[in-house]
Formats: C-alpha cells, structure tokens, sequence
C-alpha cells in the first residue's frame, strides 16, 4: 500500500473503531436510570443513576 | 383493548437489535463497491461528513420521535406522527413507516433466503472444483425457481418461505425474540468478520494464477483507501456518499420509531443513537472495506475489482474464491461470509416487522402470534412476485420503489415534520431528554437546516429518474405485450450501436465497443479501454429475428418479431401489488382513526 493510502486507512478506521468503542464503553459503565426504566432485566439491580 | 406490553430486556439488547437493524448486506458489499467507483479514500471524507450531518442527526430525530410517541402508547408511525402534530394528513405520511417494510422484507426475505442455501452447499461442498463462471452459473440456475440445486422441487421457493416462516417464528416472540437474535448474531457476525478480514489483510500476492498472474490483494485495499482528492468536488461523489449514509443506517423506513417507542421517557436515547449508529460504522468501514475488495484483488485483480465490483459477487464470485483456500477452509469461509451475511439480514428483516406488530396491536388489540403472522402472509403474498419472476426485473424493481423511493420521500417528509412542524425546539427537549452525553448545541441547528436541506438535495436530485422509472426509459420494450422487439442500450452511453455478427431465427449476436477500467500500475491511477463486447438474444417459439449479419443495430431499432410478453408486464404487477399495499395500510389507518373517534381516543 502507498504512504497516502496507508494514511487514509488508519485515521478512518481509527476514528470509527475509537468512537465506536468510546460510546459502548460509556453505555456499558453508565449506570441505569431508576425504576420503573425501560429494561426489564435489571429490575434487581440496586446501583441506578443519582444513587 | 390489549394493551402492548412489550418491553425491552437490557440496554445492550437494544443497541445491539438497533445496530442489527442498519447492519445488512449493504455493509459488506454497497459500501466498498461506493467507495472504489467515487474516489476511492477520499469518498470516506463526504461519507464522514454526510454521517455527521444527515445520519447522525436522522438517528436522533426518529430515536426522539419513537420514544414520543410510545409515551401515548403508540408503537408505529402513523399515530407517532399524529401523536407529534395534530393534523388528518400528517398519519398518513406515517403509512411509509409500515409499507415500506413489509414490502422490503418482502424480496429480503429472498436474498437471506440464498444466505441460508449457500450456508448448505458450502458444508456440501457443492462449490468444490467449480470454475468462476460454473460458480456464477449455479447463481443463475439457483434463482430459475424451475431448476433444482438439491433436488427438491422449486428449492428457491422453498427456501424462501422457510425464510419467511423463521422470522415469523422470532417475531411471534415478541421484543423478547428479536433481542435474543441480535445478542447471538451481532457478536458472531463480528467475529465472521474478523476473520475474513484478516483473510483480506493477509492475503497479499499468495492468491495470483496463472491466469491472473499480477493479483494482488494489497492493490485492491490501494485504490479502496487512496484519495483521488479531485473526486471532493464532484457532487455526485457527494450523493453517492449521502446515498449510502441513508442506507447504511436504516433510517426512513419505520423501524428506529417502533424499536425506540418502547423506551421509556425518562430512559437515554442519546447515547443510544450513536453507540448503534457508530457501531453500525465499525462493521462498514472496517469489516466491510477489507473482505470483498481485497480477496476478489487478491485472486482475480485489480482490473477484474474494477469492472465488475458490485451485489452480485457474493453470490457468484466469493464462493469461488473460497476454493482457493483447500476444501475445509473453503467450507469454514462460507459458512462464514453466507453467515455473516444471514445474520445481518435475518437482524434487519426482524426489525421489519416490528411495526406492522406494533401497529395491529395498538390499534386492533391484536396479540404477538396474530400480528407475525399476519406480518409473514402478508410479505409471502407481495414477495412471491420477485422471488418467481426475479429474472424479469420485478425484485430489483421492489427494491426501487420500496428500498430506495419511500425510504428517500419518508425521510425528507419526517425532517420537516420534526424540525419545522413539531418544532425545533420542542424536538430539542425530546432529544435531550434523559441523555447520558451532551449532544453538542451545533447539532439544534443542523437539524433545522442543514439536514432538510441534506435531504431536499437527495429528494430531488432522485425525480428525474423517478420519473423514467414510472416510464419505462430503461427499455425500448416498453409496452407490456408487443409483436416487435427493440434492441436494448449496449452501455450507458445511448448512442453507441451493434453489428450483427451472427444470426439465425431464434438467436442473435451483436458485437459493440464497449469501456473497461484499468489500473495503471505506474501512475496509480485508473484509466478507460475500449474493447469488443458482445450481447446476445435467444427469442422463444412464435418469435423470429429480422435482421441480417452485418446489420447495424442502434439501441431501439426492431430486431425481431411475433409475440413479446416484456419485462415491463411482470414488473407492473408488482408495482400494482405494491400500490395496493400502500392503499391497503391507508385504509387500516382511516379504519383505525374511526375506531378511535369512536372510543374518544382521535387527536382531531
């Protein structure tokens, strides 16, 4: 590949692959809203946000 | 009254359903096709920004929307919209939030179809020693639903309605199915992805033959991410990358509103939007970018890349590929490549069908198991058209009027609605409502204006070939039975013309000088070649040529006569059953606005 292409190739993708990763790790370590929210899989959880 | 109790299980499951929904073959095979034909590197620039301006906000605009209108228990766009403005009309607008999904999912369910059928013949090994050509052929000779791969009788057919019943199956299943579908497939098309990738990344100069000595798979991921920056100012690289920005992400069409209606008002959607929509742009531009460009470079060539990159390679090109890697490797690849793209389809079909549920339940009472399968009789009775006569244009013109037309007049149509209707400022409030990230102020403005006008360019730039569609002006033929013939256009270009080269009574061969891209290996860039094509006709009992060898044949010159029933008959029924789809959903609306007159739930 050339230098320019190259160049291309990683500032495009490491800009997707870093904001991608940037956003699922902030859905993944924010904690949820209080109950009732709308997931019905954490109903037992007791960390919620304001908490 | 039933009431929808739908509910989502995790945050997760609905970013992962959300990603699932946009997520679809286009990803792997629409995008980098884009990307070499408009520019190579430099189209991700107009992409990027087209992802900024119109997808990003579009996304926030029908989360937002979504989550309003579920807050008065609507979960499809008709009543969300009705719900947003007061106003007869505006429901109607919302009738393209249901129809152009049971109408896509219609002829999608067909191409998951052939995912799932290849999964088999490539653990059968049906592809085992076939040439590219015997590989494009069994395509070919897999979509004549006459013809038989496996010996079943009418096995596209059959596939096709298996199809069909499985995501009716899910879909009667509720929220509950469809997330469970987007947590095993999201993660394992992934990681199908990877590894095909790094196929791609590594494949280098090991895949040149004799017959393709200078393949190279580094050259392909070359003219892919090499920016031909004079492209940034042409403006139909700036369309083709809004065009696949609006695709790519599924908005217009319904889904993101019935998906987001079931979150509650107090829950985030802002963060939401952009982890599915990001994600969405990771499986794009870095899975999709490294697999079909570079191992078709890789095997065949650059220039082969450049004549030929388009849908149909993964289909008739990728399981010949495949069998350049030994026979267990082959097995191991397709199922991959033929997995990964099912279940980028299988999420995004799934998504289809949500809002005619959601609908028929709001408004009917309806329950799960009634409303998914109603939702599959539906989509088998306006899909069988495509999947019987697909070789009279009838899938490709489904995939027109419903998978481009109405996602494009939905859109624009909901951008004004939201922005300029609803208002900008109530908008605002609904978008930011419970967020967990702070959506930069700049974004209040680009809704208002800038994506409209985005939008409005897309819209109109898109009529005059609307209006040849509605026309016909892709054929000469363009009468639904005729007793004359007329030869097609030979290229794009309509004035080059034909020599008869050789002709009987029932076929016809016609040389003509057609153009091929090159790569010039020096300059680095890609450079037109004239060569000699040819294009046949094989006319049918009662119909018999009527020109001579020699004969000069322009595009719409008579070249055979007796009883023609064309294309364009076929395609007209389906345009017929698409139209009275359309009117169909319209009436359930009308009959739906009475009912709540009636029990005093009408908005006006």
């Amino acid at each position: 590949m050339n230098t320019s292409a190259l160049i291309m190739m990683i500032l495009a993708q490491g800009t997707v692959i870093g904001f991608a990763v940037y956003f699922f790790y902030r859905v993944l370590t924010t904690p949820p809203k209080q109950e009732p929210d709308s997931y019905t899989d954490n109903d037992d959880e007791t960390l919620r946000q304001g908490d | 009254m039933a009431k929808n109790t739908e509910a989502w299980g995790s945050r997760i499951g609905l970013i992962l359903a959300m990603a699932g929904n946009a997520v679809g073959l286009g990803n792997f095979l629409r995008f980098p096709v884009q990307a070499v034909q408009n520019g190579g590197g430099a189209f991700i620039i107009p992409y990027l920004v087209c992802f900024l301006l119109m997808g990003l906000p579009l996304l926030f605009v029908e989360w937002s929307s979504g989550r309003f209108g579920g807050k008065f228990g609507n979960h499809s766009t008709p009543y969300i919209f009705d719900s947003m403005v007061k106003g007869r009309i505006l429901k109607y607008i919302g009738v393209f939030g249901i129809f152009t999904n049971v109408a896509i999912v219609a002829y999608y369910a067909y191409i998951e179809s052939w995912t799932l059928s290849y999964v088999f013949h490539s653990l059968m090994g049906t592809f085992t020693g076939m040439s590219q050509a015997e590989v494009a052929g069994f395509f070919n000779s897999y979509v004549d639903v006459t013809h038989s791969t496996l010996g079943i009788p009418y096995e596209a057919v059959i596939f096709y309605v298996l199809c069909l019943a499985l995501n009716t199956f899910i879909l009667s299943k509720g929220l509950g199915g469809v997330e469970k579908v987007a947590k095993i497939g999201m993660p394992l098309l992934i990681l199908f992805g990877v590894f095909l990738a790094i196929r791609g990344y590594t494949l280098g100069t090991s895949g040149a033959s004799d017959l393709f000595p200078n393949a190279n798979a580094w050259e392909g991921l070359n003219f892919l991410w090499t920016p031909q920056m004079d492209s940034l100012w042409s403006p139909k690289v700036w369309l083709a990358a809004a065009g696949q920005i609006f695709f790519t992400l599924s908005v217009g069409m319904g889904t993101i509103h019935c998906y987001a209606s079931y979150v509650k008002s107090k829950d985030d959607i802002a963060l939401n939007a952009v982890s599915a929509g990001f994600m969405n742009e990771f499986v794009e531009v870095v899975l999709g970018s490294a697999i079909v460009i570079p191992i078709a470079a890789g095997y065949l060539g650059l220039d082969w890349v450049l004549n030929n990159a388009g849908f149909g390679m993964a289909f008739q090109t990728m399981p010949y590929l495949f069998q350049q890697w030994g026979p267990i490797l082959a097995a191991v690849a397709g199922v991959m490549w033929f997995g990964l793209l099912f279940f980028a389809g299988i999420t995004s079909s799934l998504a289809m069908g949500t809002p005619w549920m959601g609908f028929m339940t709001d408004e009917f009472g309806w329950n799960r198991t009634k409303g998914a399968w109603s939702f599959g009789a539906l989509a088998l009775l306006i899909g069988l058209p495509t999947v019987f006569f697909y070789q009279e244009g009838v899938f490709d013109d489904y995939d027109y009027w419903a998978g481009t037309v109405s996602l494009v007049i939905f859109a624009f149509f909901e951008i004004i609605l939201f922005a300029w209707i609803f208002g900008m400022d109530k908008g605002w409030v609904e978008i930011n409502r419970g967020a967990d990230i702070k959506i930069p102020r700049f974004y209040k403005f680009v809704i208002k204006f800038i994506t409209p006008l985005l939008l409005g360019w897309v819209f109109f730039a898109s009529i005059p070939s609307i209006v040849d569609n509605i026309r016909h002006k892709d054929t000469y033929n363009h009468t639904a039975f005729a007793n004359v013939f007329y030869a097609e256009n030979y290229t794009p270009d309509t004035s080059v013309t034909g020599k008869v080269e050789e002709v009987d009574d029932k076929n016809l061969k016609l040389s003509f000088t057609n153009t091929r891209k090159r790569f010039n290996k020096e300059t680095e860039e890609s450079y037109q070649e004239k060569f000699t094509d040819f294009k046949e006709y094989h006319f049918k009992e009662g119909q018999k040529t009527k020109v001579n060898a020699g004969d000069i044949v322009k595009p719409g010159d008579p070249i055979a006569t007796g009883e023609f029933t064309n294309k364009v008959f076929y395609k007209n029924i389906g345009r017929v059953l698409l139209l009275a789809t359309f009117a169909f959903i319209c009436m359930l609306v009308y009959i739906a606005f009475k009912k709540r007159q009636k029990e005093g739930r009408a908005t006006i």
